[in-house]
């Protein structure tokens, strides 16, 4: 796993590149540790609470702790009348968390999402960003499968 | 005439947006050429002549925009591809179809304000887009096509409110996205505090077309007054939700019953959303509408950001609008009180009216919390939110009244 100082380090140069930090300390440990953001804060010249201002404004930031698959569900308009309620139920039951949890072997973190721009297969979930088209409730399984 | 008109996506599936020779191969950056040998003035006007004007949404015209930049040592070009309108995706199919005529289209507008620094600044739910980008700029820079502009691309993080131009800002300078006051406006002092041209990825998309055709080709496509043509996306009870290309003359029905394919499953037409989330419910009856900017604003909707969200004869209006208050809910940036508290409060209301709970006087009430919402809220996000409840209480009252207390 790489360190965070060095995630940082290699973007400071970026003018204004804070969110740009998060995005990369994400990609590595899945949510902002509180001691990468306190470092972040540092190298970018801004305070923790602004740094946390950020982090937390942010729907797709979090400061907490998340598995190592994020799922997402879309919720708007479009996937809303496709089913995504059924979706949600469906997958709250089968991985036994609710929306905003994360499943006790880490693995799993379940999310409610507005429009991930897919509305050509609604309802659309995405896991770690990668949108998956037309869900229902008894595909889950199987979609799952391919994320161990 | 109920067809396509591809300019944008003439060449969609056909080359590979990522590459800048196979762009260059069916005439790509030869409008970037024509206009880095105009005097800006001229490229200017020329654009303005065009009549181009906003395909983000707001249709203010492109070239105008430009004019209001003050000559200073740096400017920026910035591209809105920050799509979050539930229901869009046509900046998306612009970058997995033609990405360099966005690339060229931001070369361009660098050549008529004099900068040589574009940001493209892409929604969070595109991690795929961006590297697509990223990639194409590559090509662009190795190909010699861009010249001395560079263009970086940096990546949103889920706030629908950074589609505003100066919450967009914001948030390329490592901000929360809350919305500025204006003025003073982007043009003048943007992107850290200097003059900053903010565009979206269609209206880019459209300008080597334009430089190299002619503002009168431009000008001579669909609508007089919004001429060119309009990517538009389906979705909902639609047989074919997808995305088209239209010149902007096109009517409404014929995007929903000739190129959509009709309703989805034989079933009668209830309403269509035109423009995103934030835009006004549509009834049958104004369906004979041209798509473009003033005839949509003429009857009391928006073209917006092209979206169609098409409803059909079992769909429950109040439901829909329900969880569409409950989107701005989430979306409001919390800066100003009347989006802040009138958000929370017309979902509030709406759950309570699509629970069997509400009566007269709470529609009485959304109808002026939307009236304060859409004159005294800061940005475009507070001053939509209402539409979707105020044109529905307007065209389908009836579903309204028929969950309310007295009558459940």
């Amino acid at each position: 796993m790489a360190n965070y100082k060095d995630i940082i380090e290699s973007n400071k140069d970026k003018e204004g590149g804070v969110i740009e930090v998060f995005h990369a300390l994400q990609k590595e440990f899945n949510y902002i540790p509180e001691e990468a953001l306190l470092e972040a804060a540092r190298v970018f010249g801004i305070s923790a609470a602004q740094a946390y201002g950020v982090a937390t404004f942010y729907s797709y930031l979090s400061v907490e702790k998340r598995g190592k698959y994020i799922i997402r569900i879309c919720e708007s308009a479009p996937c809303h009348v496709a089913g995504a309620d059924e979706v949600l139920k469906a997958m709250e039951n089968y991985l036994g968390i609710k929306a905003g949890e994360t499943t006790s072997d880490g693995k799993y973190t379940l999310e409610l999402t507005e429009c991930v721009g897919q509305c050509q297969a609604t309802p659309v979930i995405t896991i770690n960003s990668e949108p998956i088209f037309n869900v229902t409730a008894a595909k889950i399984p199987e979609i799952l499968a391919a994320y161990k | 005439m109920a067809e396509e008109r591809r300019v944008l996506l003439e060449y969609a599936d056909k080359i590979n947006p990522e590459n800048a020779q196979d762009y260059i191969n069916v005439g790509g950056y030869k409008g970037l050429e024509k206009a880095r040998k105009m005097d800006s003035k001229d490229l200017i006007q020329e654009v303005k002549r065009s009549g181009l004007r906003g395909r983000g949404g707001a249709g203010f015209n492109a070239g105008l925009k430009w004019s209001f930049v003050p000559p200073a040592e740096v400017k920026y070009v910035v591209c809105n591809l920050d799509e979050g309108e539930p229901g869009t995706y046509k900046d998306r199919i612009i970058c997995e179809k033609n990405a360099q005529a966005l690339l060229e289209g931001m070369a361009i507008c660098g050549a008529a304000i004099n900068s040589n620094q574009g940001y493209i600044y892409c929604r969070g739910e595109y991690p795929f887009i961006v590297e697509l980008l990223r990639n194409a700029i590559n090509s662009a820079k190795e190909s010699g096509a861009l010249g001395d502009f560079d263009i970086e691309v940096r990546m949103g993080a889920g706030a629908y409110v950074c589609g505003e131009e100066t919450a967009l800002i914001e948030s390329i300078e490592g901000h929360r996205g809350e919305p500025r006051f204006k003025p003073p406006f982007p043009g003048v002092e943007g992107l850290w505090g200097v003059p900053t041209v903010v565009n979206n990825v269609e209206t880019f998309a459209c300008l080597p077309y334009i430089i190299e055709n002619g503002a009168d080709w431009f000008a001579g496509i669909g609508a007089q007054k919004y001429p060119g043509t309009k990517v538009l996306t389906l979705t909902g009870d639609i047989e074919k939700a997808t995305y088209f290309e239209v010149p902007t003359d096109y009517l409404l029905k014929d995007v929903i019953y000739e190129l959509g394919g009709g309703i989805k499953g034989g079933k009668k037409f209830k309403a269509v959303q035109v423009g995103g989330t934030s835009g006004a419910f549509i009834p049958e009856q104004n369906l004979n509408t041209p798509i473009d900017f003033d005839s949509m604003g003429a009857m009391g909707a928006a073209l917006g950001s092209g979206a169609a969200f098409v409803m059909d004869e079992t769909r429950d209006i109040v439901d829909i609008v329900t969880r569409i208050s409950k989107f701005f809910e989430h979306e409001s940036c919390g800066k100003c009180n009347p989006c802040r508290e009138g958000t929370f409060r017309c979902r509030e209301i709406m759950e309570k009216i699509n629970s069997g709970r509400g009566t007269e006087k709470d529609i009485d009430n959304l109808l002026l919390l939307g009236r304060v919402m859409k004159k005294a809220a800061l940005c475009g996000l507070g001053q939509a939110a209402p539409i979707p409840i105020l044109s529905t209480i307007e065209h389908f009252k009836h579903e309204y009244s028929r969950k309310l207390l007295q009558y459940a």
